[in-house]
């Protein structure tokens, strides 16, 4: 008789959740500032040593912690975000000035709908948003009732690393709060989507409703019952990623 | 006559003013912040943050803190009864598909067709940072914006035409600075309301642009 194999998206560690993450891949990274930053996902990745990556997302990082860990170790080649300044963003800053990395800026609003037009099979769009501003540089621009509105292509991930909050074996995410921001249309976007969540919970124990994520989305689902945050790191002093 | 500006408050209590009852609003980062102090008692406005909430309440206090509910200045704020959260391509949809009744901005320059430089001076050092004013810029169906009347060395910001970096076109219906609060129309730049015992030449004198006198 032929066996089996139940759907398990659940992997035992971070290390081995991003173990096969390759050099040059585009990355997509939840979070707005630091709610919903993936930090445990990205030490391990830190660790992992994968390089010349690509980074969307919406912001560059604090301190040397998370993302700002990765920019600071040299591993970023290129940066797509809205909003890569903040009150302790200096890594970014002097790589930048450096000319360690590239970065293109976009509006948040496209950079959401690009990533989500992504996991929808969209492979562009037109908006109003940054019509008439440098922004639309080199870009096509098309009238529409009057108005002209610029085109703007889909943000496809290699790789997704996406913080939620309870999760079960098909995949199935939940989010905390405002921590939810861009991880549930990064999941849709990126050919392999990896979820940090709190709690792995039994398959059952989401109702149907509650599920923000659905399973199809997700490719691997780490337990961090106890994730790093930003914000409380940088409030305690610490500025440096605990390696 | 000797005139006094308005101070912060003031500003924010003006604006207040102008948002009709029942409006969803979004306000932007900094100095926009502070018109949610200012509704008065018992007009109901809901605030948008633009990273997926509304039903945005007051800023967080002690135990109340949560890194995770933030607005849009990453600050810890509280959720009041009746609030909802949403992914970032739901939150813009929201306010690029139209929904939003206000949005209230900051600004370096507007010109006198309502263009509105908030996002780059266009230094070469400058860090580019543009955040989601663009989308705001072109979403809200009324854009005010909150900003100090001249620059620090007394430039006019309110200009014939905008020399920094645009962030949207004829996008601004009204502004609202320490001196006046002036609407943009398609008569022209109309001083709705001016600081007591400032003259209409004085403001005018402080202007880039012509103004009308209300």
């Amino acid at each position: 008789m032929r066996s089996h194999e139940l759907i398990d998206k659940r992997i035992a560690s971070v290390e081995e959740a991003v173990s096969d993450i390759k050099d040059g891949s585009t990355i997509l990274v939840s979070g707005f500032g630091g709610a919903g930053s993936p930090i445990d996902l990205l030490h391990a990745l830190l660790d992992q040593g994968a390089k010349e990556l690509i980074i969307v997302s919406n912001n560059a990082g604090n301190g040397q912690i998370g993302l700002a860990a990765l920019i600071a170790a040299g591993r970023v080649a290129k940066i797509v975000c809205s909003f890569p300044r903040s009150s302790q963003s200096e890594v970014f800053t002097a790589a930048y000035r450096a000319g360690k990395l590239d970065l293109e800026v976009v509006p948040q609003g496209t950079l959401a709908e690009r990533i989500r037009a992504a996991g929808a099979g969209i492979p562009a769009f037109y908006t109003q948003t940054s019509a008439g501003t440098p922004l639309q540089e080199g870009k096509e621009v098309r009238e529409f009732d009057g108005k002209p509105h610029v085109l703007e292509h889909a943000i496809y991930g290699d790789v997704a690393l996406v913080k939620g909050r309870d999760g079960d074996r098909w995949g199935n995410v939940t989010y905390n709060l405002t921590a939810r921001n861009f991880g549930p249309i990064m999941c849709t976007a990126a050919a392999n989507a990896i979820v940090q969540v709190r709690s792995f919970v039994e398959l059952g124990k989401l109702a149907p409703e509650e599920v923000v994520t659905p399973g199809i989305y997700v490719d691997r689902l780490v337990e961090v019952p106890s994730p790093l945050e930003e914000q409380k790191l940088l409030d305690a002093g610490i500025r440096r990623s605990p390696q | 006559m000797s005139w006094t500006p308005w101070n912060n408050e003031q500003m924010a209590i003006n604006i207040a003013n102008d948002i009709p009852d029942g409006s969803y609003v979004n306000l932007g980062i900094g100095r926009p912040e502070a018109v949610a102090n200012h509704i008065p008692e018992g007009k109901e406005i809901v605030f948008q943050a633009e990273n997926g909430f509304l039903g945005m309440g007051p800023v967080a206090t002690g135990n109340e803190i949560d890194y995770e509910l933030i607005n849009a200045g990453k600050k810890p704020v509280t959720a009041l009864p009746g609030a909802s959260i949403f992914h970032h391509a739901d939150s813009f949809a929201m306010i690029r598909g139209g929904h939003l009744d206000v949005c209230v901005l900051g600004g370096f320059q507007v010109g006198r067709n309502g263009d509105l430089a908030n996002w780059s001076t266009g230094a070469p050092d400058a860090i580019p940072a543009v955040g989601g004013a663009m989308d705001l810029g072109v979403g809200a169906k009324s854009i005010f914006v909150l900003m100090t009347h001249t620059t620090k060395s007394g430039e006019p910001k309110i200009v014939d035409e905008i020399t920094y970096p645009a962030t949207a076109v004829k996008a601004v219906r009204t502004v609202y600075t320490e001196l006046a609060v002036i609407d943009i129309t398609p008569e022209g730049l109309i001083a709705r309301l001016m600081v007591d015992g400032l003259t209409f030449e004085e403001l005018q004198a402080k202007t880039g642009t012509k103004l009308i006198a209300q």
